[in-house]
C-alpha cells in the first residue's frame, strides 16, 4: 500500500495514495497506525483525497485508529473524502463519529 | 429481443481479486439501457456489495484458505439485478450481525459488511448450496 507520512508539529499526516481502501490493503494501514501509536504519536490526520472506494474493512481500520487515539487522549481526524467514500460514512453513521475536513490545511487549523 | 446479462466468474479465495470483481459490477450497471435512476450511485453500490460479499466468503466461510475458490453469478434483467456469491466452507450466521447504526455498536470494528449489503440491496438471503453456501442479493430496477 502506498502511504506518504508527513510531520506537522505533533500531528502526523498520513496520505493514503490508493484508489481503494478495502479488505485487501487496510491491514497495512492498520499496521502503520499501530506503529505510529507505539512510537508515541497521539494526533493523526488521514487524508483520503485519492481514495475513491472504501469498504467495511477500511472503515473498521479507521474506527480502530480512532479508538486507539482516543484512548491515548489524542485524535484521529480525516480530510478530503470523495463523494462515494462520504456516502459510506453516512450509510454507517460514522460521519457523526469522525471530525471530517475538506482539506489537510483545514484539518491542521483545528488542532 | 432477450435483454438479460448473465455473468459467471470463478476466482481464487483471495482479497487481491476484490477490485476486479467490483469493477465488473460497475461495468454491468453502465450497460443498463433502460435504468432511469442514479447510474453512478448504483454502479458504486454494486462495487460495494460485491466487495463485501466476497470478503465474507473469503474470511468467514472459506476460512481464508487461498486454495479454495469463490463462484460469483451476476444476472441482470430489465427488472432486477441478482448477485450470488458461493462459498465452499462452514458459512457464517447472517442473523448474528449487530446493527452498527445503533449507538452501542457504532464503534465496533466488525459486522459492518452485512449491514451495508442489507442497506444497499432489496433482499438478502444466505442458504446452503452445492456443498457450501450462497449469499443471494437482489436489487429491483423498477
Amino acid at each position: 500500500m502506498q502511504l506518504k507520512i508527513e510531520e506537522n508539529g505533533a500531528v502526523r499526516v498520513i496520505y493514503v495514495k490508493e484508489e481503494r481502501l478495502d479488505a485487501h490493503n487496510s491491514d497495512e494501514l492498520k499496521a502503520e497506525l499501530n506503529r505510529l501509536f507505539d512510537s508515541g504519536t497521539k494526533d493523526l490526520l488521514i487524508d483520503l483525497k485519492e481514495v475513491r472506494f472504501i469498504d467495511s474493512s477500511g472503515l473498521g481500520v479507521l474506527v480502530s485508529g480512532f479508538k486507539n487515539a482516543s484512548a491515548r487522549q489524542g485524535s484521529l481526524k480525516l480530510s478530503a473524502l470523495q463523494s462515494q467514500v462520504k456516502s459510506m460514512f453516512e450509510l454507517t453513521r460514522l460521519h457523526r463519529v469522525f471530525d471530517i475536513f475538506p482539506t489537510v490545511d483545514d484539518a491542521l487549523e483545528s488542532y | 429481443m432477450k435483454n438479460t446479462i448473465d455473468i459467471e466468474i470463478v476466482v481464487p479465495n483471495q482479497t487481491r481479486y476484490l477490485s476486479m470483481i467490483g469493477k465488473i459490477g460497475e461495468n454491468v450497471v453502465r450497460e443498463l439501457d433502460r435504468f432511469k435512476g442514479d447510474r453512478e450511485a448504483l454502479a458504486h453500490h454494486l462495487n460495494v456489495v460485491l466487495t463485501e460479499a466476497m470478503v465474507n466468503a473469503i474470511k468467514h466461510a472459506n476460512a481464508a484458505d487461498p486454495s479454495k475458490e469463490i463462484l460469483i453469478r451476476i444476472s441482470v434483467s430489465d427488472r432486477e439485478i441478482c448477485i450470488k456469491v458461493y462459498d465452499s466452507g462452514q458459512g457464517f450466521d447472517l442473523t448474528s450481525v449487530p446493527d452498527p447504526s445503533f449507538e452501542a455498536d457504532q464503534l465496533g470494528e466488525k459486522g459492518r459488511g452485512i449491514f451495508i449489503i442489507r442497506s444497499l440491496m432489496d433482499s438478502v438471503e444466505y442458504k446452503k448450496a452445492d456443498g457450501g453456501n450462497v449469499l443471494e442479493m437482489k436489487k429491483s430496477l423498477g
